[in-house]
């Protein structure tokens, strides 16, 4: 045991331990056993619901554990159920995906769960070593999640070009670190947040805030770091872009509100500045482009760079509402994204890959009720009542106003009603344009049966009684303003 | 009758006919579809009529109260109530929404579930928003009915649909997410003051914002509004969507969606900001009068009887805008009136239309002529409901016009002008069209055997003609129940706020805004009700 890990660091990282031990139980499964598809996705399910009962009773903590490096406390309790709800909903959607594409299926639960243990160490990381370390665990998951359809050439540039680009992000990021540390000399968010406290500030920092920004902001794909994200949102296996899309996006806005809102709350005017403008061009962008897209998953990809847009007005604004509502939206972000994609994961049968936007011609013929679905899916993704993502927008769209970013929040309304002219292609493809629908008939197994049901219960609930969300990423958001206010005391 | 309701008549005139679209989702017979749709949207109208009897119109309170807690964290409340104003709206609703559906049931004859489930829960949306006093719940309601609306156009539409239901939409939602961040703005600033979160729009009425945030508050709800009413120059998806909409939707459209707009300057801009509302002024007249006059003008140039008829709509909406910016009680009275009278004659006026569209399948003018000869009822129901729109005396339009033109006519004699010229050409373009589609000989021999209305036909004009023919009589019932809703509203934008000089400490501004504040106190005096007696 290392020198001053205490028996009580080992139970609050339990979560990620028993996630860790599931993954390497699914990895010797899948060789003793390689033919038990069902019995290994059983494991991987049970292994993500262990988990996330034993992270839900963290919630309301607020230590600090294994030396300084990780934080116990709402904020990553919050961000770690929607990470492992983003998994379970995943591996849900998954399987009968990866029969079709003919995957084999061991490695690749093996993998979504290495990628959740890292985005669980993000969400935790109170320090720029464990914080990088945890991205890295994720990113190198997904390098090879991403180029899972080895025969299949879009999947394999995706994978290239996520390797390349990610790898250089890293590299810019970690020099940004480096940048930090060698102005500080520590590591630890609290010691650099104390370190910097009361000091002009010079232009190493800036170069630094400039440096952690441009990494973050490639991992979050906001413009104009997004290069990556349609090419490998089109060429990854779709379930791995939904994970892609949610969990490693919510992990990497973890990790960069605790390095910007904790670590360096010194220099909030510089990248409050420098958010406001990366939201304002990814939502503008992201939306624009998508406006074109006649592929669903590029289309898909192009509006999550517009809700990054959305989702960085909480970084903005760095109030306690703001990163309540950053929170509340990622809350109701997971659901309606996870089940748009899963519409899209269902749509890949054998004859058909099926993610084309004229695809989904006659969905609502042909099975109305996922039809439905993705029309609620793509409503909720615009904004509409009484969507949850009505309510994740007006209160982000509320704190803009509320901190008195006034213009942010008129250029965010207006591209949320600009946005609403492709989502509603959607609905005009499945409802309103009576061609014959193509392909095979749609078969929706019972493992997607539940990834749609929970997706959809979920966009329709937050959307009509969200109190139970408000409720949380208000005290979660408490929580990380609270350890920036006691950083004062206990910095080192 | 009672302020806080025992029983939650409300809800349950907002929930008949959400819960009619739920049915409907476990039948798949035609007839018997259409058979529970009726159903439901006739006794959607029945429970709502306990309204009219019940209401306390001499009590200023909200009635029927309905209390909830809805987000708490947020404090947005499931907070719904009713005064006059909202329950004329409510009975218009109900009644448009019986009326609509029955005359769908041999117009639509494809996907019939999905026109009837979009129809029903439009109605829903609509109640709710007129119903709601919590302004989030009010937003909620507000935007919900885009949706059905939007599929109404789009699936049933005619030729253009698509893009008239995306314009529909998109011009609606740019200017509802602006008012959004206004009343986020309202909400944020009655924080700041009184300490309390909360959406209630009771409470709102009786903020006093500074002027300048007054002003931009004013400009993003007026967006919202302006472009539901629709004024000029925000009403350009109007005759786009009329045209293409089936019948039933330009029927709800014509009759009650507009109204969503003057109800949200009534209950909201009004009241919330009437500082600004004065200021304003100006401008929104111009507006109005020119809606008033280009409607007019571009309705007498259409060669489709629709279009014509929608674009009526603008220059009639610029007339009930014309009387609500007059801040005068009798203008606003009149304007409240003309707003049902509009949703009678224009409504009727659009299935009309879609009478003899369902039999010739043409909109075009000149494809009609003579009608008067093959089809006499339909051509007496025309006459009452033209006479109706252009406002002769012993019909309803009458009245509302008279009040408005009263309530304009003191605060400036140049605006009574222009609206009363809007009258006289909105008697010019619908009696033109009344010529050339009824008069003359029957020269298009496809005309010559069109059966005239049959029993059902007639069962959607009757309650239409009835209304017309008792608000010209005895307008009072109504006029009563409006009393203390205008008195409300006048209280906020007449004497309550200090001359608003006194808000600037720079005498500039105070001498470049109208020298309006005179004119409406001297107006204060005038009994509400002097003209319609």
């Amino acid at each position: 045991m290392p020198a001053g890990f205490s028996a009580a660091d080992f139970l609050y990282i339990l979560p990620e331990l028993v996630l860790i031990g599931g993954a390497m139980l699914l990895l010797s499964l899948s060789v003793l056993v390689p033919r038990r598809d069902g019995l290994l996705l059983w494991t991987a399910l049970a292994t993500v619901a262990v988990t996330l009962v034993l992270v839900v009773r963290f919630f309301g903590l607020d230590v600090t554990a294994a030396r300084g490096l990780l934080a116990i406390d709402s904020f990553a309790a919050f961000f770690k159920v929607i990470v492992l709800l983003s998994a379970a909903l995943t591996l849900l959607m998954s399987a009968p995906y990866l029969r079709v594409e003919g995957i084999r299926v061991g490695e690749y639960y093996f993998l979504i769960l290495c990628a959740t243990v890292g985005m669980m160490f993000m969400a935790s990381g109170v320090e720029l070593i464990t914080l990088f370390i945890g991205l890295e665990t994720m990113a190198v998951s997904f390098y090879v999640l991403v180029g899972f359809l080895k025969p299949n050439p879009r999947s394999n540039e995706a994978a290239v070009k996520y390797f390349l680009l990610g790898g250089f992000s890293l590299g810019i990021l970690l020099y940004g670190m480096s940048l930090i540390y060698g102005v500080t000399g520590t590591t630890s968010l609290a010691g650099i947040a104390a370190a910097l406290r009361g000091q002009d500030t010079s232009l190493v920092l800036v170069l630094a805030v400039i440096l952690v920004g441009a990494g973050m902001g490639f991992k979050i794909a906001a413009v104009p770091f997004h290069m990556w994200a349609p090419d490998v949102y089109e060429g990854a296996p779709t379930p791995v872009t939904a994970f892609l899309s949610v969990g490693s996006k919510a992990a990497s806005f973890a990790m960069l509100l605790r390095i910007f809102v904790v670590g360096l709350p010194a220099l909030a005017q510089e990248w409050s500045l420098l958010f406001y403008v990366l939201a304002v061009i990814s939502m503008t962008v992201g939306n624009i482009a998508a406006l074109t897209q006649s592929n669903l998953k590029r289309m898909l990809a192009y509006s999550s760079i517009a809700h990054v847009g959305y989702l960085l007005i909480g970084v903005v604004v760095r109030t306690e509402r703001g990163v309540a509502a950053m929170l509340l939206y990622l809350g109701v972000y997971l659901f309606m994204q996870l089940g748009a994609f899963a519409i899209v994961t269902a749509q890949r049968r054998s004859d058909i890959i099926g993610d084309e936007l004229k695809d989904l011609s006659g969905l609502s013929k042909r099975n109305p009720l996922a039809a439905f679905a993705m029309g609620f899916f793509m409503l909720s993704l615009g904004g509409i009542p009484p969507t949850a993502g009505f309510m994740g927008k007006m209160w982000l769209f509320g704190a803009a106003i509320d901190a008195g970013f006034i213009w942010l929040a008129v250029i965010a309304v207006a591209n949320s009603a600009l946005s609403i002219y492709y989502y509603i292609r959607v609905v005009v493809f499945m409802w309103i344009n009576q061609e014959e629908p193509v392909g095979s008939p749609i078969v929706i197994g019972p493992a997607m049966k539940v990834a749609l049901g929970v997706a959809l219960l979920g966009t329709v609930v937050l959307g009509i009684y969200p109190q139970f969300l408000f409720e949380q990423a208000e005290v979660a958001a408490r929580t990380l303003q609270g350890i920036t206010a006691a950083t004062v005391v206990g910095g080192q | 009758m009672s302020n806080t309701a025992n029983f939650p008549l409300l809800s349950l005139i907002m929930f008949t006919p959400l819960v009619g679209a739920g049915v409907l989702l476990f039948v798949s017979k035609p007839n018997a579809i259409r058979w529970i749709a009726n159903g439901f949207a006739m006794l959607g109208f029945l429970v709502s009529l306990p309204l009219w009897f019940w209401l306390d119109t001499t009590s200023p309170d909200w009635q029927f109260v309905e209390r909830h807690e809805w987000i708490p964290s947020i404090g947005a409340e499931y907070f719904i109530g009713v005064d006059g104003f909202s329950v004329l709206l409510i009975l218009l609703a109900t009644l448009m929404g019986a009326i609509a559906v029955l005359s769908s049931w041999t117009a639509i004859t494809e996907r019939l579930k999905e026109y009837y489930i979009f129809l029903l829960v439009l109605q829903a949306g609509m109640i709710g928003a007129f119903v709601s006093l919590d302004f989030l719940l009010f937003f909620v309601f507000w935007e919900v009915m885009l949706v059905p609306m939007y599929f109404l156009i789009g699936i049933w539409g005619s030729a253009n649909r698509l893009y008239s239901a995306i314009k529909f939409f998109l011009f609606t939602l740019v200017g509802s997410v602006i008012m959004l961040l206004g009343i986020l703005a309202v909400y944020f600033y009655n924080h700041e003051v009184t300490g309390v979160y909360t959406f209630d729009i009771t409470r709102f009425h009786e903020l006093n914002m500074p002027i300048e945030l007054q002003t931009w508050v004013f400009l993003a709800f007026f967006l919202g509004f302006a472009v539901k009413v629709p004024m000029f120059p925000f009403h350009t998806w109007l005759p786009d969507a009329h045209t293409d909409a089936p019948t039933a939707g330009s029927v709800i459209l014509a009759a009650v969606l507009l109204k969503m707009g003057t109800y949200g300057f009534i209950r909201f801009s009004l009241p919330i900001l009437p500082e600004a509302t004065r200021n304003a002024v100006p401008w929104v007249v111009a507006l109005c009068i020119i809606g008033i006059i280009y409607g007019a003008l571009v309705a007498m140039a259409q060669t489709d009887w629709k279009r014509l008829v929608a674009y009526s709509s603008v220059s009639h909406m610029g007339l009930v805008m014309l009387g609500l910016f007059a801040l005068t009680p009798v203008g606003i009275t009149g304007s409240i009136l003309q707003q049902i009278n509009h949703g009678i004659a224009t409504g009727g006026l659009f299935l009309l239309v879609g009478v003899v569209y369902e039999r010739r399948h043409t909109r075009e003018i000149s494809e009609y002529g003579g009608l008067a000869k093959v089809m006499p009822a339909y051509a007496a129901v025309f006459l009452v409901l033209t006479m109706s729109s252009i406002g002769l005396p012993t019909l309803n339009g009458f009245i509302g016009e008279v009040l408005i033109l009263q309530g304009i006519f003191v605060v400036n004699k140049v605006w009574a002008g222009f609206a009363a010229t809007g009258i006289v050409l909105s008697a010019a373009y619908m009696l033109w069209l009344y010529q050339r589609t009824m008069w003359g000989t029957v020269d298009n021999p496809k005309n010559e055997h069109l059966p005239d209305l049959n029993l059902r036909e007639w069962a959607t004009f009757a309650p239409l003609l009835i209304l017309a023919v008792w608000i010209g009589l005895y307008p009072k019932p109504f006029l009563d129940r409006l009393e203390t809703s205008v008195d409300r509203v006048m209280a906020r934008v007449s004497s309550v706020y200090p001359p608003r000089n006194v808000l600037h400490d720079d005498g500039q501004d105070a001498a470049e805004l109208p020298a309006l504040d005179g004119d409406v106190s001297d107006v204060i005096e005038i009994p509400v009700r002097g003209g319609a007696r």
